[in-house]
């Protein structure tokens, strides 16, 4: 389902006497349909920025990046947006939304993007809400003023209220409590044994066990850095 | 009666919307000189049915004067502006006759200005203001009319009973929610925008903006929305061009060069944005 190919990202600093920062090199693997793999390594070794380029986020220097039938690394901007509207779900560390709009909505908003009806939508969206315990008054306040674990569970909802075909996870389990990391926990089972594919950093490490079927080690993409 | 009239629009571009054959807007080597001074020079871009597309850069960068040709208010000196139009498909808007584009510009195209005066007729009641375009369309009946006028205002969250005031008793987002309602009455499928949220609170600049994303999804419209204001963009325009002394200097997928910019113009300006 996911296939990266000899991928390659280097950020140049135009005004910063153009410097250039090779942050990735001949990064390849692979994920199957309902496998879920992790990927590890130190802190800046570019794990993060390994999901962005699969999301599309940053701009791949040389290298494929295939999800079904789409390079993302060659892609128009409409067939990027095609894909992370049907195919690709994203759950970051971060909550970027309108503000003043509201929590259960912000949740419904990928299907209705899909054309799902209002009223379907916004169903799915109060169950899964109400699943990962967020309380059921904080459904019509907007997210922006919420804690970091309640922000986070509106993140996780945001992006497995769709079923995507292939998923990307940011740390799912950070700043949950236990009840809500068990949680989310069976939501990516739930989503492998629906057959997605799924990438994820963990710095939980029982997570990563009882979640991931291998491990990508991104450090050795790191391009070797000049003294 | 007006639930059903927006429905078939509704529908009528929600259907085709992601699998178009062909974009609803092509744009080839635009310019426009004022004398000796570059407004803009040689830009081009496919517009697809659904996409918004935002357009950035700083004052002077041409991106209002390239809006004004886009939409037909300028005429450019050189290039092409092909839109689909519903009767007979691709058609070359610079080299329409003038009835035709103005009947455009009444039906397929709509235009939010900065400042609502610009777009609003200011000693007109806002149901008049809505009113007004859907008679230039030929709608008669009065009944109707002001039936489909009291749902723009309620869709635009403005109350029915404002219906007679004239827009001069109303705030400065009520005046952009009602240029918005006017201009979306009679189910365009372009909408261009010069720095829509230019000039509000920031929280009435939200709530425009929520409003804005709900009807562009609603209606599948396509949009072309110039502002310098790159946190609008993020929230609202699906691509993004960069604009600098005229010229387009980047452009692609708004995320990924609001987040990886690939010019060196694009950085600096991304990197300016102040961090509340």
């Amino acid at each position: 389902m996911i296939q990266i190919e000899n991928l390659s990202k280097t950020f140049t600093l135009h005004n910063q006497g153009g410097a250039e920062i090779p942050v990735l090199t001949g990064a390849s693997f692979s994920v199957a349909p309902g496998d879920c793999v992790a990927l590890t390594g130190p802190s800046g070794a570019g794990k993060s920025t390994l999901m962005r380029l699969i999301y599309g986020n940053y701009r791949a220097a040389s290298g494929h990046i295939r999800i079904g039938q789409l390079d993302v690394a060659q892609a128009a901007p409409r067939q990027i947006i095609a894909l992370r509207r049907e195919t690709l779900g994203y759950v970051s560390q971060f909550l970027r939304v309108v503000p003043r709009v509201p929590t259960r909505e912000v949740v419904a908003e990928p299907l209705l993007a899909l054309g799902t009806p209002r009223e379907e939508a916004i169903a799915r969206a109060e169950a899964l809400l109400a699943r990962l315990n967020l309380p059921e008054r904080l459904w019509s306040l907007s997210p922006t003023t919420f804690s970091g674990g309640e922000q986070q569970r509106v993140n996780i909802a945001r992006g497995f209220v769709h079923a995507y075909p292939a998923l990307l996870l940011d740390e799912p389990t950070a700043s949950l409590d236990a009840g809500n990391r068990e949680v989310v926990l069976s939501l990516v089972e739930e989503a492998k044994a629906r057959g997605a594919a799924i990438i994820g950093i963990f710095h939980d490490e029982a997570a990563r066990d009882r979640l991931c079927d291998r491990q990508v080690d991104v450090g050795v993409f790191t391009p070797a850095r000049a003294a | 009666m007006s639930g059903k009239f927006f429905e078939e629009f509704s529908q009528d571009f929600s259907k085709n919307l992601w699998g178009a054959p062909q974009p609803l807007l092509q744009v080839e080597g635009l310019s426009k000189f004022y004398g000796a001074r570059r407004g803009c020079a040689d830009v081009s871009f496919d517009l697809w049915p659904g996409e918004v597309m935002g357009i950035v850069g700083e004052s002077g960068s041409g991106k209002t004067t390239l809006l004004n040709c886009l939409a037909g208010h300028l005429a450019p000196d050189t290039g092409r502006v092909l839109f689909d139009t519903r009767a007979h498909g691709m058609q070359d808007t610079v080299t329409m006759s003038e009835p035709e584009r103005r009947m455009l510009g009444r039906t397929d195209w709509a235009f939010v200005h900065q400042h609502a005066s610009d777009g609003l007729r200011m000693n007109v009641s806002a149901g008049g203001n809505v009113g007004e375009r859907l008679m230039a369309v030929g709608a008669r009946n009065y009944g109707d009319i002001r039936e489909r006028a009291t749902d723009w205002l309620g869709r635009v969250e403005i109350s029915g009973d404002r219906i007679d005031d004239r827009p001069t008793a109303f705030s400065g987002g009520m005046r952009q929610r009602l240029q918005i309602a006017r201009n979306l009455v009679t189910g365009p499928r372009l909408v261009f925008m010069d720095e829509p949220t230019g000039g509000l609170d920031v929280s009435v600049q939200a709530r425009l903006l929520d409003l804005l994303r709900g009807l562009v999804r609603e209606m599948g419209l396509s949009a072309i929305i110039v502002t310098h204001d790159l946190a609008v963009v993020r929230l609202l325009a699906d691509r993004l061009m960069v604009m600098k002394d005229g010229q387009v200097v980047e452009n692609g997928l708004t995320d990924q060069v609001l987040d990886d910019p690939q010019h060196g113009y694009t950085q600096l300006l991304v990197s300016s944005v102040l961090q509340v």
